[in-house]
């Protein structure tokens, strides 16, 4: 099926070169906006019924803030999708797709077929604030910045042990220094005012390093 | 301290891999238990493992042979007055975990240190149980501990400093690699593990997504090998409940409470692989639906 892509600003998912990107084609009965700018060109299209399936792509908003929400009935053939990347490291190959309670199945195979056509591979999810992996992650962050504080082991020592003991690529406060403890601070921010929750309240450390990158 | 004899203290699932670990090592290695059938099931286990490392060319036959003759065990507790070192890996109970240090502290010589195994319980209150508390030591391995390399180590509040670095080097000593913790609930790894797998499980009861979006969501942007519902599978729901009870009671973290959807999972039968089922359905050892 063919897609048609509508760019509106810098996307964080898709770089300008992106065979995604290069493979969209006029009049394609999937319509993929991207950029940083999607929502607001997504609210100016007309006809969007008649495609198969529209996708815009999210920043940290709900795909409801571009679609309207209805009792809980709301969706349609309008999905949101993010491609997952941590800071200023490159995209992952996850894109979290974002759908609605009555989403359309036909759109979300669509969907699927957009981005499985490129190789990249596709979490579907309702339209949580953090979608799957930021609302997962960023507590275990917080946590790990937290108790560095506190001198529960050292930075080198938390990561060798979450590397050795559970198998991950990366412990996390190596990761946190190679993507940006910042960005951290941003994205996690925005869940804190989501949820209301503690454990997304940004760290210390995350604090810090936002200070820093204003001064 | 030069250390030569290693006792251990249990023959579950964690002290029959520890003793393989110093046993490979060269260490003469007594593994006490009351139950001498399960120190017989413990042997044969311990068997099967070092014959397969003969079969994969880990090790020869003559070495197996060496180790398993420096390898024995015992429902008596004097035949660890030799240790000089004696790891318990008992029953998490903080009672029972006292009752075996009361009496391993009668039957082992005074310079023997005492290493607990507990992933859950502070070090520092075993320690005042065990007769012995400068001479104590948290040595928590990774299960399986014949496979996992990595050791959460902690001082009590009354650790030596000469006990802690002697547990270090014999740990070194066995080919393991020690990490220094605080004495807190859960250590490095549980401390870690056990809320963001609540976190997880708590995604699927809000219906955030399936189990095998999230799964495929941490494998594919993070590089996790295993996501943490294919995990909780593997552990079983019932062990992730008895370690997250434990670390909530002592940290009373929101994060390491269980959600309720674990307990009735459980009530279902939905323990994860042993039962067939649990976030994913199982037949055999391979797992569709995902």
């Amino acid at each position: 099926m063919d897609y048609q892509i509508i760019r509106a600003g810098k996307s964080r998912s898709f770089a300008d070169d992106h065979p995604l990107i290069a493979g969209g084609k006029d009049g394609g009965q999937v319509v993929v906006v991207v950029g940083a700018d999607a929502g607001a060109a997504f609210s100016r299209l007309k006809e969007i019924g008649a495609k198969t399936a529209v996708l815009v792509e999210l920043g940290t908003e709900c795909l409801g803030a571009h679609t309207g929400e209805n009792r809980g009935e709301e969706g349609s053939n309008v999905l949101g999708f993010s491609r997952f990347r941590l800071g200023d490291a490159p995209a992952s190959d996850l894109v979290e797709l974002v759908c609605q309670p009555r989403t359309t199945l036909a759109a979300i195979d669509a969907a699927r077929a957009v981005f499985e056509r490129h190789g990249l591979k596709v979490a579907l999810c309702g339209d949580f604030a953090g979608r799957i992996l930021d609302r997962l992650i960023r507590p275990y962050y917080n946590a790990a910045l937290r108790r560095l504080d506190e001198g529960l082991a050292t930075a080198s020592d938390m990561d060798t042990t979450l590397k050795l003991g559970l198998g991950y690529p990366e412990g996390p406060i190596e990761l946190l220094e190679r993507t940006g403890i910042a960005h951290h601070y941003d994205v996690t921010q925005a869940l804190y005012e989501a949820y209301g929750d503690p454990a997304y309240a940004p760290a210390r450390r995350a604090r810090v390093a936002k200070q820093r990158q204003k001064n | 301290m030069a250390i030569k004899t290693v006792g251990v203290a249990g023959s579950g699932t964690m002290g029959a891999g520890i003793a393989i670990v110093a046993a490979r090592a060269g260490f003469r290695t007594i593994v006490y238990d009351t139950n001498a059938d399960a120190l017989a099931r413990a042997r044969k286990q311990t068997e099967g493992f070092f014959a397969k490392s003969v079969e994969r060319g880990k090790l020869t036959s003559d070495q197996v042979g060496k180790i398993l003759s420096d390898l024995s065990g015992s429902a008596d507790i004097g035949a660890l007055a030799a240790c000089d070192i004696v790891i318990e890996a008992v029953f998490e109970d903080l009672k029972v975990k006292h009752a075996v240090l009361g009496e391993l502290n009668r039957a082992c010589p005074p310079h023997a240190i005492f290493a607990s195994n507990t992933s859950t319980i502070s070090i520092t209150e075993i320690a005042a149980g065990s007769g012995r508390p400068e001479r104590f030591v948290g040595m928590h391995f990774c299960l399986p501990a014949q496979l996992m390399r990595l050791v959460e180590m902690s001082p009590g509040l009354r650790t030596s400093e000469e006990t802690f670095q002697a547990a270090w080097d014999f740990c070194k000593a066995m080919g393991q690699i020690p990490v220094k913790t605080r004495d807190n609930p859960g250590f490095i790894l549980n401390y870690f593990l056990i809320p963001f797998n609540n976190d997880a499980i708590r995604m699927v009861e809000a219906g955030v997504a399936e189990p095998a979006d999230i799964d495929r969501a941490i494998k594919t942007g993070l590089g996790y090998a295993m996501g943490p519902l294919e995990l909780l599978d593997l552990v079983g729901l019932d062990t992730h409940l008895l370690v997250a009870e434990a670390l909530y009671a002592s940290t009373h973290d929101p994060r390491a409470a269980v959600p309720a959807l674990v307990k009735r999972m459980i009530a279902a039968g939905k323990l994860g692989r042993k039962t067939g089922e649990g976030f994913y359905k199982y037949q055999g050892s391979a797992m569709f639906g995902a």
